[in-house]
């Protein structure tokens, strides 16, 4: 059958790389625009070779440009968007892998119903959860804090772990863990001895996928931050609805666009062959 | 006391989270579905109102707008992306050079923020900046490609960045669909004289057609979350054209501060979804009862 398509092959080619060009577009156009003055961009268009090398959009985006009345860059937007990440993602990740375990290998008496109630939170609509969170919220005293995105995030996220997890440990035989019963393990020991050394993929998977989604999240960030404590979502969409002077600040806007791509495309580019593990494992099932 | 201790600790670190995770699943719909009950306003109360927020919210030309939108917005979307992703799956699948790169390509929007895609397809499709800017700069002078700012077609920019976005999800996972397919089959099939096409229609689309339904129903649960795309593409505009559901719930609570609207709007969308995702629950099961009756 190679051979029958072999007259249409160079129509194949065409077709998969016209595609490839489509796909990189956006990327290439930003990339370029934020090399580009806004003069430059101005007098052509926002598809354009760069004349030299602006750099200094680069250092404006990062530092100096103004979002919503505060002229400090991106940069205070990335570091909250890093201080909600990193611990939401450690502890959803943890607390996923060990909810995973406990309904997969130690099993427990109504597993089957929680685990189908905690993965009921994969679809539900944050809408549905906007007024219930914002009052909590405020028991808690979080309002307006990356510490109240932390725990959205974590709550949230451990839906998507333990759904992540479980499905992975399910195909570790059980009797390997009953065989550390026997011997005397307990629910700590095995997970440390027995679940843990055979976890890595998991574990690799289910943070890549977490970083992503929650650096990317949008809603809740808008939500429950105003001002200095949002995260980088929420301040490109600020950017755009910020009044500017005389002309539109393409390059530097490109250059703070691509500042907030560039932590998950690189979890991309570097962990590529496990982000398609997880949405093969996720989707197929 | 240290062995009672050992014995209990294992069950705390089971169930608290568990706990948690169900009192946030469970205790907060219940919690927005009982307020979309009540004449909340800036404030919840906890009043029985009846249906009256439901009918208010059914009557806004917005919810009209956004349900006839997500009609539209939802074949488009997810009817191109399965198409494309489907065709690039097949064309990748024939041996080709190339193979890893192509496929990085496609994947990575997936990575990509809807924040960072909406904004970046806004500044293509602005006239005055973007692609028709570039085209008239060519020569082509009386080029137009102004569907951003036109009431009747922004809503199709929508569409076009949303496919961007999902095509590369399509093609990996019709991909995987493809080459799970028994290679016997695909020799049992040249043996036959089956050529190319008749193989794809009749052996590889019904072998991938379990999969074509989860691709289908996650994006179609997708398409009715829409949210951060229409709001950094269109912002819902010009006027309310490309308003979609999650929107109007969001406009209810956070910029009319009418909680109890907003909450019965969050409800609607709750139940459209469960329309995608109660039939994908039951075909599952059905599916899942074939194999173990069929052995």
């Amino acid at each position: 059958m190679d051979k029958a398509l072999r007259p249409g092959r160079w129509l194949i080619y065409a077709i998969l790389f016209g595609f490839a060009l489509f796909t990189l577009l956006p990327l290439i156009v930003i990339v370029l625009n934020s090399f580009r003055t806004a003069v430059e961009i101005g007098r052509s268009s926002l598809i354009g070779w760069p004349a030299g090398l602006a750099w200094r959009n680069w250092t404006e985006a990062w530092g100096h440009f103004c979002i919503a009345q505060r002229c400090e860059g991106i940069r205070p937007y990335m570091e909250n968007s890093f201080m909600m990440v990193v611990p939401a993602t450690i502890l959803s990740t943890a607390l996923g892998a060990i909810a995973g375990y406990s309904i997969s290998l130690w099993r427990f008496r109504g597993d089957t119903i929680v685990f189908a109630i905690v993965v009921m939170g994969v679809f539900l609509p944050e809408q549905m959860k906007l007024i219930p969170w914002a009052l909590v919220l405020r028991e808690l005293d979080l309002t307006n804090t990356i510490g109240a995105l932390v725990l959205i995030h974590t709550v949230q996220g451990f839906s998507f772990t333990t759904l992540f997890c479980r499905n992975y440990y399910i195909g570790i035989p059980q009797d390997l863990v009953k065989a550390a019963r026997v011997d005397g393990a307990g629910y700590f020991r095995t997970f440390w001895r027995i679940v843990l050394p055979l976890s890595p993929p998991i574990i690799i998977v289910t943070v890549i996928w977490q970083f992503t989604g929650i650096w990317n999240e949008f809603l809740f960030g808008v939500t429950f931050t105003t001002g200095e404590q949002q995260p980088v979502t929420a301040a490109l969409i600020a950017i755009a609805t910020t009044p500017q002077t005389d002309v539109v600040e393409y390059g530097i806007e490109s250059a703070a666009v691509l500042l907030a791509a560039i932590p998950t495309l690189l979890v991309y580019f570097f962990g590529g062959r496990y982000f398609l593990r997880g949405l093969t494992a996720g989707a197929v099932k | 006391m240290r062995r009672r201790l050992a014995g209990f600790l294992p069950l705390l670190v089971i169930w608290i989270p568990l706990l948690i995770s169900v009192a946030h699943v469970v205790g907060f719909t219940a919690w927005t579905t009982w307020l979309s009950f009540t004449p909340s306003d800036l404030l919840p109360e906890y009043d029985w109102a009846g249906l009256r927020s439901y009918r208010a919210v059914l009557r806004t030309e917005n919810t009209a707008i956004a349900y006839a939108n997500l009609l539209v917005y939802g074949v488009g979307y997810v009817g191109l992306t399965m198409i494309v992703g489907f065709v690039l799956a097949v064309l990748i699948d024939q041996r080709i050079r190339a193979e890893n790169l192509l496929r990085t390509i496609y994947l990575y929007p997936l990575a990509v923020s809807f924040v960072v895609t909406g904004t970046v397809w806004s500044w293509l499709f602005n006239p005055g900046q973007g692609i028709q800017k570039f085209v008239n700069n060519l020569g082509w002078t009386g080029f137009r490609f102004d569907w951003i700012i036109d009431r009747d077609f922004a809503l199709y920019t929508i569409i076009i960045a949303a496919v961007w976005h999902g095509v590369g999800f399509a093609m990996a996972l019709f991909l995987a669909g493809l080459r799970s397919i028994d290679s016997d089959l695909h020799k049992a099939a040249q043996i036959d004289g089956a050529g190319p096409l008749r193989f794809y229609l009749r052996i590889a689309a019904p072998g991938v057609a379990p999969i074509a339904i989860s691709v289908l129903v996650i994006l179609l649960q997708y398409a009715i979350k829409t949210f951060d795309l229409v709001r950094a593409l269109t912002g819902g505009g010009p006027g309310i054209s490309t308003t979609l559901p999650a929107l109007v719930v969001y406009d209810f609570m956070f910029q009319r501060g009418q909680l109890g609207r907003g909450s019965a709007a969050a409800v609607l969308l709750l139940l459209s979804l469960l329309v995608v995702l109660l039939p994908y629950y039951l075909y599952v099961h059905w599916r899942a009862r074939r194999e173990r009756t069929n052995g």
